[in-house]
């Protein structure tokens, strides 16, 4: 199967990007190196090539009811220019996937999903939608690029017509972004720092916005980062990943997304009742754990407890700015505790994992 | 990317260096760069008797783990613990940076030179 290319493919190349396969994709891992685009990212800026993301348009007078159903959050409470973070459901109160959504106008949203899941998403979305909502998969006619770091607002300013500062969090604007026009700039993100996700309809000439971004940045040091950095990043603020910490099994109250959960909306939801019964019998919880010493747990590894298998690793890595090794785990309940001593199972010798409350950033 | 040609080579992208009945074992220029920034060595212990092909011990960097395989039988008579609590410096320096000490009964025939090894990563 041949690999798809974003947009800004070439760029990456050129750049020295190292390219890996991703969701069907051909993206870049790292560039310079992965520490290094970390380190930049948390300390001034990066700039990161999304576009893999897929879109799903939602609109019509039934397009609130619709993702009111589908999706976990208050999506009535959102005002146009407004973003919200959500979980998609199964009957099973397992997560189909996490997803954002961009509220364009009263009767238009775009909601943003995982590269890997765009498939799924969109005929769950199709099969389940009892409001009859008008539904479109955009996947392929949105790029998508995020500049994220302290100074990344600063440099987005200089791209848009507007104030970038003046767009609060979770909040978008609708306006030209670097010449190209109609675009979604929203100051959202994964990497856990300031910063805008900029949504670019794919068309001629689109390619030179990389150019651009970087160009605008390099008084801050802004430099390109990859899927690896994007990982840790992430990671050492504890966001979840699909496919790791949530998956069509685990419910969204397991996860720590009780945030994003609201049982009691009006109409319900989708997968609600199965995630409130949930609650009582679900055996484990997700936790982030610190390692001790110098070995890194990873995905798949045993939790032990006393010689006990008592969970599983989902993510692990060593944070380049915690300068320690994390994971987050699922675990037996009783032992999701802050400062519960685990035993992780590295590849038949044992680390310590000493479970922490919040960010891995503010230990 | 460096090749020293004093050095001998392992199709895992090893380097071998070759003192009498002892294989000084480190990894390569291309692999530290495959790897990306080495964070932790998991050294193995001294007195420890291995086989070829089998896994010695394993470097580790933020995105991956890599076994390093032991060259020929033999038994582990010296590791380099600076590296313990300096893992980066293979990075900095691959061929400066060796990780253990091999003693074996014969030295093995199979490892590439430069130019071998140096064709193979062509």
């Amino acid at each position: 199967m041949s690999l798809r290319q974003t947009p800004f493919h070439a760029r990456h190349v050129a750049s020295g990007g190292r390219m890996v396969a991703f969701a069907g994709f051909d993206m870049p891992v790292q560039y310079a190196g992965l520490r290094e685009e970390h380190v930049a990212t948390r300390t001034g800026a990066g700039l990161f090539d999304v576009s893999h993301m897929g879109e799903v348009r939602v609109r019509g007078p039934r397009a609130e009811d619709a993702l009111s159903w589908l999706l976990s959050n208050a999506i009535r409470r959102l005002d146009p220019g407004q973003a919200q973070y959500n979980a998609m459901c199964n009957e099973r109160g397992g997560v189909v996937d996490d997803v954002f959504v961009y509220r364009l106008a009263a009767d238009d949203f775009l909601v943003c999903v995982n590269a890997a899941n765009r498939d799924k998403d969109f005929a769950w979305m199709r099969a389940h939608d009892q409001a009859g909502a008008d539904l479109e998969d955009q996947g392929d006619a949105w790029a998508q690029l995020a500049i994220q770091g302290p100074k990344a607002v600063a440099i987005v300013d200089r791209l848009v017509p507007f104030d970038a500062e003046s767009v609060p969090r979770h909040h978008f604007r609708v306006d030209t972004f670097a010449g190209i026009a109609d675009c979604i700039v929203a100051r959202t993100g994964y990497t856990g720092e300031d910063g805008f996700e900029v949504f670019l309809p794919v068309g001629p000439g689109i390619e030179a916005v990389w150019d651009e971004v970087l160009r605008a940045g390099t008084p801050e040091g802004i430099v390109p980062v990859g899927l690896g950095a994007r990982d840790t990043l992430r990671l050492e603020v504890r966001n979840a990943l699909y496919g790791h910490e949530l998956t069509d099994e685990t419910s969204p109250l397991q996860a720590g997304l009780g945030w994003i959960v609201k049982l009691g909306k009006p109409g319900g939801f989708l997968g609600a009742e199965a995630v409130a019964a949930r609650k009582a019998t679900d055996p484990e919880k997700l936790v982030g754990m610190v390692i001790e010493g110098k070995r890194i747990a990873r995905e798949g590894m045993p939790v032990l407890l006393d010689g006990e298998r008592v969970g599983t690793v989902t993510s692990g890595t060593f944070g380049p700015s915690v300068e320690r090794a994390v994971c987050l785990a699922y675990v037996r309940n009783d032992l999701a505790v802050a400062g519960r001593r685990l035993t992780i199972d590295v590849r038949g010798r044992e680390a310590t994992g000493v479970v922490v409350d919040g960010s891995f950033l503010a230990q | 990317m460096k090749i020293p040609d004093d050095l001998k080579y392992t199709d895992h992208d090893e380097w071998v260096r070759i003192e009498g009945d002892v294989l000084v074992v480190g990894i390569t220029d291309y692999a530290q760069d495959q790897l990306g920034e080495l964070v932790h060595v998991e050294l193995p212990a001294v007195g420890k008797q291995v086989k070829a092909g089998q896994a010695a011990c394993e470097v580790e960097s933020v995105k991956a783990v890599a076994e390093i395989f032991a060259p020929a039988d033999g038994e582990i008579v010296a590791v380099n613990e600076i590296l313990e609590d300096a893992a980066e410096n293979i990075n900095g320096d691959p061929y400066g940076s060796w990780i253990y000490k091999l003693k074996v009964a014969a030295v093995p025939g199979g490892l590439l030179d430069a130019a071998a090894y140096r064709a193979k990563l062509a």
